[in-house]
């Protein structure tokens, strides 16, 4: 059960190698979460292990890897629900699974881009609906849903991630206004630039931060009982102008 | 959800107007099991049960008082699982009686008195609730309905007392009310400069009151640390209440004569408006007074006169820690003022008490020792590691935390708290292998 202060006890993170969901899970084992699964697509990989070992070695007693593969849609019924039976309850869920890919790619193979668009933003409606099913039952618990400011209004080089974060943002929110009274929420996290694996020698954007310190905000917004969390917090103010640049203005603005 | 308003779920709630229908929630089908609940002033999530069935029990609130027995200093009086401390006052104190125990606010409900195993002022002199229960009706999982006591089946009604509602669902009890000699109360103030004195004057004193507490200012720092304004009393005989009360000697009326306004900004109490209250609060007390007649609200129950009051803290809520630890651990009492007090805690008046001796329910809280309550918004930043690191003072000491108060504990504690758990569990096992009661404390703590 989550406590009065936002700690949780068992954590379930879709796309459980991303790095900052793990970061995020590291500080709420160092709380008091005991049971995390990671659903990964391959439970066996050597990445995965390792973030199992660590986790175990903060104090998790059950830390347990699961496949998921989030282009399957049609198997995110079945997959959450087995997790959810084998484990118990979940106080939180972490959808974190997704992919940056690179525009100028996509430009030239549209098929990619459609591709990407499904894990992004399909894959990722198919398994929220899966998990509220379950929180709603079980009357209590948080989906965090991890989308980003790239989603906050769309850029020349980047717009088919952006676009997936905006559409997945939109459906979070939704998702959250249906889920009111049922006791299941749901907290959309929007990060700026974070330096990892996926944007690994890429020029850092302003305000660029490190999943750790995404970790902290997204911690520190879910004690609090933030509906939304952006990561680092001044991403709040710095987009409440970006969205609302004159088109001319933005894209100066965001050409890199 | 809970008093703190801190961590809502949600059920399929239920409310019974009848004592038939409240007994035909049993047996159930629900998967998540089912919990009875009452006025709802537990802290945390003793009362709830998320995605399971919740009773509420506050329309099945008849009760009787029966025929006085002469030369007995009690009257029984039974009544069922909803009927509220607040409304049995009503109808008691005119008659000469009062409640055995009665907790900061009088709405409480028998049930969750039960439950909880409710202590009050008087704790060091007459014990807990339960301590002064002749029997109880309680069903069973299985919708099967037994009397238990201390003297029937005492395994299972000591698991009963301070058992959160996790044996069965309590129909009814009956209880000894004593007998009062007026409606006001003889109550002496000390006002005592910082911790070691506030101590030393409950060491030397309680035993000369039947009600005692001290109201402590955590937020006071250095040679201030601890200081207290302590209130002890008794009941007044009608001769000493007659300045009072005339010849209406049981005259009582309590009401609530203020609401919490339905906005409440977030943020309103901070350590700058918590402080000044604080030291205004403390600078009013006399430096000592004596024999103050006082009525029965102001004494006991002076929070419920603003009603709502838990709305106070803004949307993001609060919580109470209760902790009692031995006599003879005053170091690790100090220690942990201490901290709260550097830690700048934004808490009001905080309580301190000495308890008696506890009794044979496993879970009861109340053990011979220092007990201390305070109420601290959520905000508070580092709040989470704080009260942890006390928490485990507080084990270290041999000390537990109350239940019925608590919404954050870890519950890798919760065993070294009480250790008689295993016990508790085995009768719990006994009469409900199924686990249909279920709470989302029980879940938590995973008792």
């Amino acid at each position: 059960m989550r406590d009065a202060l936002g700690a949780v006890q068992s954590v379930l993170v879709l796309g459980g190698n991303s790095e900052i969901a793990i970061s995020i899970t590291e500080r709420l084992v160092d709380r008091r979460c005991r049971t995390v699964v990671l659903a990964v697509r391959d439970p066996l990989s050597p990445i995965t292990a390792t973030t199992a070992d660590t986790l175990r070695g903060r104090g998790a007693t059950t830390v347990e890897a699961i496949a998921f593969d989030a282009l399957a849609s049609e198997s995110h019924s079945d997959v959450i629900a087995q997790a959810f039976d084998r484990f118990g309850d979940f106080d939180l869920v972490i959808s974190a699974f997704g992919v940056l890919g690179d525009q100028e790619t996509f430009n030239n193979d549209p098929t990619a881009a459609a591709i990407a668009a499904s894990t992004n933003f399909v894959g990722a409606v198919s398994s929220s609906l899966a998990v509220a099913s379950r929180l709603r039952a079980q009357g209590h618990g948080v989906l965090m849903v991890i989308t980003s400011v790239a989603g906050v209004r769309a850029r020349a080089d980047n717009f088919v991630y952006g676009s997936t974060k905006a559409g997945l943002d939109a459906f979070a929110q939704g998702l959250g206004d249906s889920l009111v009274d049922s006791g299941a929420r749901v907290v959309v996290v929007r990060p700026g630039f974070v330096h990892t694996r996926m944007t690994e020698g890429m020029k850092p954007a302003p305000f660029a931060a490190t999943s750790d310190k995404i970790a902290d905000a997204v911690v520190a917004g879910f004690g609090k009982g933030r509906e939304i969390i952006w990561a680092p917090p001044i991403l709040a103010i710095v987009f409440g102008l970006l969205r609302h640049l004159p088109r001319s203005l933005w894209r100066k603005v965001s050409a890199r | 959800m809970g008093w703190g308003r801190t961590a809502p779920t949600a059920s399929d709630l239920r409310r019974p107007t009848s004592a038939i229908e409240l007994r035909r929630a049993l047996p159930t089908a629900s998967a998540r099991g089912l919990l009875a609940r009452g006025l709802g002033r537990s802290y945390g999530d003793a009362a709830q049960n998320s995605g399971g069935t919740v009773i509420e029990t506050t329309d099945v609130d008849a009760f009787t008082i029966h025929e006085s027995v002469p030369g007995s200093s009690t009257v029984l009086v039974t009544a069922e699982a909803g009927a509220s401390i607040d409304r049995m006052l009503h109808a008691l104190v005119p008659q000469g009686l009062f409640v055995p125990v009665t907790p900061g606010t009088r709405y409480v409900t028998v049930g969750g008195a039960i439950a909880a195993d409710i202590h009050g002022k008087n704790h060091h002199r007459k014990g807990s609730w339960c301590e002064h229960l002749e029997s109880l009706r309680l069903q069973l999982a299985d919708g099967s309905v037994v009397e238990v006591g201390p003297d029937r089946d005492p395994d299972l009604f000591w698991a009963t007392a301070g058992g959160m509602g996790l044996t069965g669902v309590i129909l009814e009890a009956t209880i000894r009310c004593p007998r009062i000699g007026s409606s006001r109360l003889l109550v002496d103030t000390d006002r005592a400069p910082d911790l070691d004195s506030v101590l030393e004057l409950m060491s030397s004193g309680d035993h000369a009151y039947d009600y005692s507490v001290a109201w402590i200012d955590l937020m006071a720092t250095g040679r201030s640390m601890g200081r207290s304004v302590l209130t002890r009393g008794r009941f007044a005989t009608a001769e000493e209440a007659a300045p009072k009360t005339g010849r209406n000697t049981f005259a009582y009326k309590a009401g609530v004569i203020a609401n919490t306004p339905p906005f409440i900004p977030p943020g309103l109490l901070n350590k700058l408006s918590i402080r000044a209250f604080n030291e205004l609060w403390f600078r009013k007390a006399p430096a000592e007074r004596r024999d103050e007649l006082q009525t029965i609200p102001t004494f006991f129950h002076p929070l419920d006169m603003v009603g709502g009051w838990n709305r106070i803290y803004g949307p993001g809520g609060f919580l109470q820690w209760q902790f009692v630890i031995p006599f003879g651990t005053e170091a690790a009492l100090t220690q942990i003022i201490g901290e709260l007090s550097k830690a700048g805690c934004t808490s009001f008046l905080a309580v301190l008490k000495s308890f008696g001796e506890g009794n044979p329910a496993p879970l009861s809280f109340p053990a011979a020792g220092w007990t201390l309550a305070l109420d601290i918004p959520t905000g508070v930043p580092g709040l989470g590691p704080l009260l942890d690191h006390l928490d485990d003072l507080v084990a270290e000491a041999g000390g537990r935390i109350y239940l019925a108060k608590d919404s954050r504990m870890r519950a890798e504690l919760v065993g070294t708290m009480y250790p008689r758990l295993d016990e508790w569990r085995a009768v719990r096992d006994r009469v409900d292998p199924n686990r249909v009661f279920q709470s989302d404390l029980a879940r938590r703590l995973a008792l």
